[in-house]
């Protein structure tokens, strides 16, 4: 049983690797690309709208308005655009004194979610380009010009930025600032591919007539962005990142927060994922739907499996342990030894895996290397080191709250 | 989708595949490089062994002083383990392992006999405990068994153990087996050739079952206790 578990685990891991390869070879690929993104400038100054959603936001969102105010972009070419989703703290009294003071526009409706409040926004606006910025993150003086240039671009729908985590200090928020590292890599990357499928909260642009053709945001299991990066994918809008435009979010302190988030990010993404299940493996989707999507679905239940396996095998040595324990009727079990070097003896697994944690270490420099980041930093180390055992919780939550609600939608 | 972004498919594929390759040659690299350590350490306790049989064919009792009591037993004993874990990483039914496992059988019986001589001319008092496993699945009670042994042997430098792997198709193992009459259930030991008793029995019990065991543990105690008493002047 333990030995067809073992072997069981050749399958994951092969996927992840390759999943790995193709992203790297994909990023070499186009590496003169980047450069030549890197120094272009924008060609046109279109009208941009910029909205902010905001739901008891009263501590943050003077911080976001405040980094929108001090975007480099003409002020007769950029609307801001705050929308109270029925705030119950002080949000309304920050905004109402941002708009008497900097002449933003304040919409004020009951709550009915994120989704609403956006719709709202774009309903209204009259630009050429629309997009939006959560309220506990702030941009970069020049993030909307580094994203209004791949509009130059005519296919490009919508327009990702490089979300980095802010002031991070804790050691889940360095765990989380190499993750968010390796996103960036993993956007630019699949970018590249025409293959994302999630366009971020944080500061994710489209032009204003994709929401006229392919209709407004929707509640889509409290992941919206990823919903609409989907719609998008089928309807083959192309979807962009600019690995300049940096944005930086504020991320969850304790483990009860990231746990949370996480489990709705990665919940959302089954439950969408599911309701767009005919991109996958299907050619005419292109990347997206080959690759993008059946993988990233996959990853979730395969780390499921690796951790399970790790457990089982963890348990089965202590039980192994402890049966050896009392079979010397509890005397000294551990006498000592000295190092042999006969032992270090590394199976074809711990090889595989130690060469898929130094591919996605690889993963988080390349995608610090894009954001002009230290390349080697502490939070690799702590990445590399915990990740994987904090992430089957969150993961385990949402695989658990996705097969109840399937199982009740079928009914 | 255009054929260029199906060949980056099949590039990704040849390279990952090749990534696996690498694993597996290298993993079995460093496993032949463990059986080959064994084998020279094997043919290593073979000379010393064919060595010490020389002298105490040429020197009779005389050769007592020379020929050390412990070294060689401590060379099989890490001899042992290195085997039972490579055995447990390329498996029981392994050609080289099958091999490596019959010339350990071998030295082990001729490492049983010289002792044995030693304690007749040399007045040595080993405890030799025969032991009898199998591991194909039809003894539960084996490893742990085995377990109790090398703790035993960690515990008491006198204690000599001879493993033999009952199924091992080798005629030495058969001829033992049939000279101390092995036939029921196995874990199977046979302390200092007295009858051969079945079944698991822990550490305590295997002491208590056995005079030259227990007379070990006392003396052991004793020292122990000696050298942790403060001495009075």
């Amino acid at each position: 049983m333990m030995d067809l578990l073992n072997n069981f685990v050749y399958i994951p891991l092969f996927i992840s690797l390759y999943f790995e390869v193709f992203l790297l070879i994909t990023f070499f690929e186009g590496k003169r690309t980047i450069k030549t993104e890197e120094a272009r400038s924008s060609r046109e100054v279109p009208s941009v709208t910029l909205i902010v959603p905001c739901w008891n936001e009263e501590t943050t969102v003077a911080h976001t308005l405040d980094s929108i105010l001090a975007l480099d972009y003409p002020k007769d070419k950029l609307t801001v655009v705050a929308v109270n989703d029925g705030s119950t703290d002080g949000t309304a009294n920050v905004l109402q004194d941002y708009a008497e003071r900097f002449g933003i526009t304040v919409y004020t409706k009951e709550n009915g979610g994120k989704h609403t409040a956006l719709n709202l926004g774009i309903s209204r606006a009259q630009s050429e380009i629309v997009g939006c910025l959560d309220a506990d993150s702030t941009v970069a003086p020049n993030a909307l010009r580094e994203i209004i240039k791949y509009f130059d671009d005519p296919e490009a729908m919508a327009v990702t930025p490089s979300i980095q985590a802010w002031q991070p200090r804790t050691l889940l928020q360095r765990i989380q600032e190499a993750e968010y590292d390796m996103s960036i890599f993993l956007q630019k990357t699949l970018s590249m591919l025409g293959a994302l499928t999630v366009t971020p909260g944080p500061f994710s642009f489209f032009r204003t007539r994709v929401f006229k053709e392919l209709g407004p945001y929707r509640h889509a299991h409290s992941t919206e962005d990823m919903e609409y990066a989907m719609r998008m994918q089928k309807a083959r809008y192309k979807i962009v990142n600019a690995h300049t435009a940096y944005v930086y979010t504020n991320t969850p302190k304790t483990f009860k927060g990231l746990y949370r988030q996480r489990r709705r990010w990665t919940y959302g993404f089954l439950a969408n994922a599911r309701d767009y299940r005919e991109l996958f493996f299907k050619p005419r989707y292109g990347h997206a739907g080959v690759l993008t999507m059946p993988f990233r679905f996959f990853t979730v239940f395969s780390a499921l499996i690796l951790v399970s396996i790790i457990i089982t095998n963890a348990i089965h040595s202590v039980l192994i342990k402890l049966s050896q324990w009392s079979a010397i009727n509890y005397h000294n079990l551990f006498l000592s030894k000295s190092f042999d070097f006969f032992y270090v003896n590394p199976s074809t697994v711990v090889i595989l895996e130690i060469l898929t944690l130094m591919f996605a270490f690889i993963l988080i420099v390349g995608g610090k290397n894009l954001a002009k980041k230290q390349l080697f930093s502490k939070d690799i180390i702590y990445f590399c080191l915990f990740y994987g055992l904090l992430a089957p919780f969150w993961l385990g939550g949402a695989v658990w709250n996705f097969m109840r609600a399937k199982n009740v939608a079928w009914r | 989708m255009p054929n260029s972004a199906w060949k980056k498919y099949v590039l990704a594929f040849v390279i990952t595949a090749a990534i696996f390759v690498t694993a597996l040659y290298i993993s079995n690299q460093i496993s032949a490089a463990r059986v080959n350590e064994i084998a020279a350490t094997q043919d290593k306790i073979s000379l010393d062994i064919a060595a010490s049989e020389t002298q105490f064919a040429l020197l009779g009792e005389r050769s007592c002083e020379s020929v050390g009591e412990s070294t060689l037993s401590d060379e099989m004993g890490s001899l042992a383990a290195k085997l039972s874990y490579t055995e447990g990483r390329l498996g029981s039914d392994n050609p080289e392992v099958l091999q490596q496992k019959k010339y350990y059988s071998l030295l082990e019986v001729k490492d049983f006999l010289l002792s044995k001589k030693m304690t007749e001319k040399c007045g040595w008092k080993p405890v030799t405990i025969l032991y009898f496993y199998s591991n194909d699945g039809d003894c539960p009670d084996c490893a742990n068994e085995g377990y109790v042994l090398t703790h035993l042997r960690q515990l008491y430098p006198q204690v000599r153990v001879y493993s033999f792997d009952y199924n091992l198709d080798f005629s030495i193992i058969d001829t033992m087996r049939t000279m101390y009459h092995i036939k029921g259930p196995l874990p199977a030991l046979v302390i200092n050739d007295a009858k051969a008793t079945y079944g698991f029995q822990d550490e305590d019990t295997l002491i208590n079952s056995s005079p030259q065991l227990k007379a070990l543990a006392k003396a052991a105690a004793a020292a122990a206790k000696n050298a942790t008493t403060t001495p009075t002047r």
